[in-house]
Formats: C-alpha cells, sequence, structure tokens
C-alpha cells in the first residue's frame, strides 16, 4: 500500500500504482490516470470507464472485458482500439478500479 | 495542478517492442479440454500478447460446425473425474457429467466454444485449421468455423510460430 498524489489530492494506491479507494475517484482523477499511461480520452473512452464504474458498484468487481462487451454495449474490438494491448488492466486503473479477477 | 512527480504509474508496456507471441495447439475434442487453449489464448490476448491458436486432431471439433457446440466430457479413464472406474462408463454419465460442465461453466458466464472463439477473433488472435486434419475428416472451409484465418500444414505453422512460446493441449 501505498499514496500517490494527483491535482493535490492524496490517493491510497497498490504496489503497482491503482487506486483502492472506490470513493476516492472523480473524472479529473480519471482523466489525470489516462494521461499518466498516454490515453487520449475522447466520449467513446468516458463511455466506458463510467459503466466500469456503474458495473462496480452493482456487482462488486470490475467487470472483464468480455462483460464490458455483453453487458455494457461496447464490442471487443472497439475496446482494443481504444485501450491497445491491454485493455482491461488499462480500463481499469483509468476508473481507479482493481485490475479484474476474472478469467474471461 | 498536478504532482506527477509523485504519481506510481504501472507501466502497462506501451513503449515495449514487444513481439512475445503465444502458439497454443489444441489437440483435444473433449470439453474439458477445449477451454484450456482459449482460456489461456484470451488472457494472452489481454496481456498484448499476439496468438495464434491451431487446432489439430481432436481439437478440429473445436472448429467444426455441428460439432463445436456438442463437445463432450467423459469421465472415463480419468481419475481425475472423481468417480469411482466402474460407474464412468454407464449409460448417462458422459451426459451427465457434460451436463454438470456446461452448467459450472454457464454459472461463470464462460462463453460456449462458438463464441469463445468469436470473443478471441474480435481480440486479435489468429485461428488455424491443420490441413492434415482436415484431410483425414474430409472437411474444408465450409465445414469449419467462418472467421477462421486458414487451413495450413505443419510446416507452416512452424514457419508462422518463429520465436513464439509454443503450448500443446
Amino acid at each position: 500500500m501505498a499514496t500517490t498524489v494527483i491535482n493535490g489530492k492524496e490517493l491510497v494506491v497498490d504496489d503497482e500504482g491503482f487506486m483502492t479507494q472506490y470513493d476516492e475517484w472523480d473524472e479529473n482523477i480519471g482523466q489525470e490516470l489516462a494521461t499518466a499511461i498516454g490515453v487520449d480520452m475522447t466520449d467513446d473512452h468516458w463511455k466506458v470507464i463510467r459503466f466500469l464504474r456503474e458495473d462496480f458498484q452493482v456487482k462488486g468487481e470490475t467487470p472483464t472485458i468480455r462483460r464490458v462487451s455483453t453487458a455494457g454495449g461496447v464490442d471487443t474490438k472497439t475496446l482494443f482500439r481504444l485501450f491497445p494491448k491491454k485493455p482491461a488492466k488499462k480500463m481499469s486503473y483509468i476508473a481507479g478500479l482493481p485490475k479484474p479477477h476474472g478469467c474471461v | 495542478m498536478t504532482a506527477t512527480a509523485e504519481m506510481i504509474v504501472p507501466s502497462f508496456d506501451d513503449d515495449l517492442e514487444t513481439d512475445r507471441t503465444l502458439a497454443i495447439i489444441c489437440s483435444k475434442g473433449s470439453l474439458d479440454m477445449a477451454y484450456p487453449g482459449l482460456i489461456l489464448g484470451n488472457a494472452a490476448l489481454g496481456e498484448g500478447v499476439d496468438v495464434h491458436l491451431f487446432f489439430t486432431f481432436w481439437g478440429f471439433d473445436m472448429i467444426t460446425k455441428g460439432r463445436m457446440e456438442h463437445l463432450k466430457f467423459s469421465p472415463v479413464g480419468n481419475p481425475a473425474a472423481h468417480m469411482p472406474a466402474a460407474l464412468a462408463p454407464l449409460p448417462g454419465m458422459t451426459s451427465m457429467a457434460t451436463h454438470m460442465m456446461n452448467k459450472s461453466l454457464e454459472e461463470l458466464d464462460i462463453p460456449p466454444v462458438p463464441e469463445f472463439l468469436e470473443l478471441l477473433k474480435a481480440s486479435g488472435a489468429k485461428l488455424w485449421a491443420c490441413r492434415l486434419s482436415a484431410d483425414m475428416n474430409h472437411l474444408d472451409e465450409s465445414d469449419l468455423f467462418d472467421d477462421l484465418d486458414g487451413i495450413i500444414n505443419a510446416s507452416d505453422f512452424i514457419e508462422l510460430t518463429e520465436g513464439a512460446q509454443l503450448l500443446f493441449i
């Protein structure tokens, strides 16, 4: 466990830098996180991030890529385009959520 | 004002010219042995690894229309299935075991084989069918999964997977 500072706000993060406190996140922080990993946020990106946040509240865990496409309505190809190479990790990082645990 | 100097940022290997490639040979056609390849392939894709799946021998059933939705699991000859050996070959046991396995998979939202293959394609995997298996079974492209990348022979496969990590299932 460690802390990191974004926009003058101190946040609790795990050793990799992923946020661990759901309520500490807001969209400004999300923007900073995206910039830090080189993701240019568009409306399509935000749609995904907002789904992740809502679904986490409903399910209590970060949705997997498959769930984002089946329940969130954003198809897999698009997810790989928006968040190249490691979509699941990038999406959760930007959304201030832990990496998904599910396999599919 | 951002204090980026104090930010812990994970590395997502974007700068790495990662040519990491994983080739998975799927040679089994039972329900239980179909999934390891699919799941590992999917996991690798999610980590930015290039993935090739090669379907050969019994694994051909995973990409054959009409068979891919009906893969079975039998406890016969499989001590890991935790069933007394004498019971395993009894009529109905294979159906029951298959049904139970499919139910478990569904409960965890693991897609059936055809849908899983589509997910893999959408995520960038290359799916290859074995030429020899196609010939032995007298099958061609029209009998197989529509989104295959091709029917190739063993030499093609070896060329394709130069430098790749190999997994034989």
